[in-house]
């Protein structure tokens, strides 16, 4: 596509937009890329070297040299950072595939109901999504406690006789995550089964297929954008989660969002807090770049 | 899928998204102080909210930031709507195009981070306003979202046909498009309040000891264990958003009914 010039009051209409994204935006993350190569020492922030604009080249090439990967180094070489990093990633792929099997039969289920319901039934999956992150995430406290009300309710069946422990526990993360990011998941699926020909399904069985292997055949394969969809939309996040480890994962649950945090607000080192910061980012862009290019498919798909 | 079946999916779906909400919920009226135990119905954790001052001080702090960040959020992410929406392909429409939607997909952890690293680098003191700079900048680019796909979906050829008429671009805008997409307006705004009203993680970065909002303070009490109180402010929060979420549809059905 050939770029054009804009009228100035289209430049004005973008300029606002751009001004507030690239100050409180680009700016802060391209200093926190500078503060993750500055020293790291007990230092009060502003990290050194800073850039005045009153420098010259030769300021300024003297300052860079002072630039240092140190800080990164010490990220691979640190084993609590790179074990942070080990177990996010197998904790958020952990629930990543448990919302995946909570949510595909019931956004099907969704699909496959009466046309009339389908508003009422997605209103009611996604509302969930509306209320307080927080408080759901507290909801489920009461609930996992050992004298917490599902514990309770298996000593008065009988059927345990110590509670079991499941608060504090890296299995409560894992709940905590499929709870909460379970609309993410839900929505994408039911958007790419609600849209499929149904007749494709008839003709399999037209043609001899059992309904499992027409699930196998035409709903799952058909469905794939909008699991890689749902799946990128709840791996994510979960990867740099700080509330759930924090409020149901035991002091052993490692998670690099709360590591993060602490080193930040606890320990007050900035460059590693921000060396980590940057790491994670890229870590988080190779599932963003396949997910943009499952969208860009789709895209051109429906032309 | 045999309809039985569909049915008891739907139904333990359904349980598992709204058993723990309601148990708060029911629990909040709980007389005793423990989570095990029913002491009756009672509304005194709720009078017990009425004089908790620092709470009631934090949800004053909240609701403000709030309703400011979720009007500017709007506004920003219309203007950033309409320039991807109608200005075609404009020089670095790219990098503005991944710089709008980067924060919804990066880890608020380090969004705050970069947002605090930058208010010290800046010398700029923290309270309410960094909060709501804060809030801004997650939540615009959601709005801009949302704000976008109702864009593409209006009918570009009925401003054409203004502009044909004498009308002068912004006119068009402002008279056929707007309109159009006032619903959407409204639900991108309740989206923007309750993201605010939610945050934990962005307030705790870009606010100062003068502004706490009242997820910082439920979050630190939380850390302390279940408490009652905590039960019903939560209830409260949530029937707040019930009634945000029902204002919404029915905007949204009013628009509909309009024929938009």
């Amino acid at each position: 596509m050939k770029s054009r010039r804009l009228s100035l009051g289209q430049r004005l209409t973008l300029a606002i937009p751009y001004l507030w994204i690239a100050a409180f935006f680009l700016a802060p993350m391209l200093l926190i890329a500078k503060i993750s190569l500055s020293n790291s020492v007990l230092a009060r922030p502003p990290y050194e070297p800073r850039f005045l604009p009153s420098d010259t080249l030769g300021d300024i090439w003297a300052k860079i040299q002072t630039l240092t990967f140190a800080n990164y180094r010490a990220l691979v070489g640190d084993s609590l950072y790179f074990d942070a990093y080990v177990s996010s990633l197998f904790i958020a792929g952990v629930s990543t595939l448990a919302t995946l099997l909570v949510a595909y039969p019931f956004a099907l289920a969704m699909a496959r109901s009466p046309r009339k319901w389908r508003p009422f039934l997605i209103g009611m999956a996604a509302a969930p999504f509306w209320t307080s992150f927080l408080i759901r995430v507290y909801a489920w406290i009461a609930l996992l406690r050992d004298e917490g009300l599902i514990n309770n309710a298996l000593m008065a069946l009988g059927l345990i006789r110590a509670p079991l422990e499941m608060f504090a526990t890296t299995g409560a993360v894992v709940v905590g995550i499929v709870y909460s990011y379970l609309p993410f998941m839900l929505l994408p699926i039911y958007a790419a089964l609600e849209g499929q020909d149904a007749s494709l399904r008839e003709a399999a069985e037209d043609l001899g297929a059992s309904p499992w292997q027409v699930f196998l055949r035409i709903t799952l394969p058909l469905s794939r954008d909008g699991v890689i969809a749902g799946a990128l939309l709840v791996f994510i996040p979960a990867v740099g989660e700080f509330v759930i480890p924090e409020l149901l994962g035991g002091s052993d649950t490692l998670m690099i969002g709360r590591t993060l945090w602490n080193d930040f607000f606890a320990n007050h080192d900035w460059p590693a807090a921000s060396a980590a910061a940057i790491a994670l980012v890229s870590i988080l862009l190779a599932p963003l770049l396949l997910w943009e290019r499952a969208r860009l498919r789709e895209e051109e798909r429906r032309g | 899928m045999s309809n039985i079946f569909r049915i008891g999916v739907l139904i333990a779906g359904f349980v598992f998204l709204y058993a723990p909400i309601a148990i708060l919920a029911a629990m909040s009226f709980n007389a005793s102080r423990l989570v095990s135990v029913w002491g009756g119905f009672s509304t005194k954790w709720y009078a017990a909210l009425l004089e908790n001052e620092p709470l009631i001080e934090s949800t004053k702090i909240s609701l403000a930031a709030a309703v400011l960040s979720a009007v500017i959020a709007t506004f920003l992410g219309l203007l950033a709507a309409v320039a991807l929406a109608r200005f075609g392909a404009f020089r670095s429409r790219m990098l503005f195009f991944g710089a709008v939607h980067a924060p919804l997909v990066l880890p608020e952890v380090v969004l705050g981070l970069a947002l605090l690293s930058c208010f010290v680098a800046l010398g700029i003191g923290r309270g309410f306003a960094t909060l709501v700079i804060g809030h801004v900048t997650l939540t615009m680019c959601f709005t801009t979202v949302a704000l976008l796909s109702a864009l593409r979906s209006c009918d570009l050829a009925l401003e054409e046909a203004a502009m044909d008429l004498g009308a002068t671009p912004l006119q068009a805008f402002a008279l056929v498009a707007l309109p159009q997409i006032a619903p959407a307006m409204a639900s991108a705004f309740l989206l923007a309040f309750t993201l605010s009203l939610d945050d934990l993680v962005i307030a705790s970065f870009a606010t100062g000891p003068g502004a706490t909002t009242l997820p910082m303070r439920i979050f630190s009490q939380v850390r302390l264990g279940v408490s009652p109180q905590i039960n019903a402010i939560s209830t409260l929060l949530l029937g707040l958003v019930a009634l945000a979420l029902g204002g919404s549809a029915l905007v949204m059905q009013a628009g509909k009914r309009r024929g938009l």
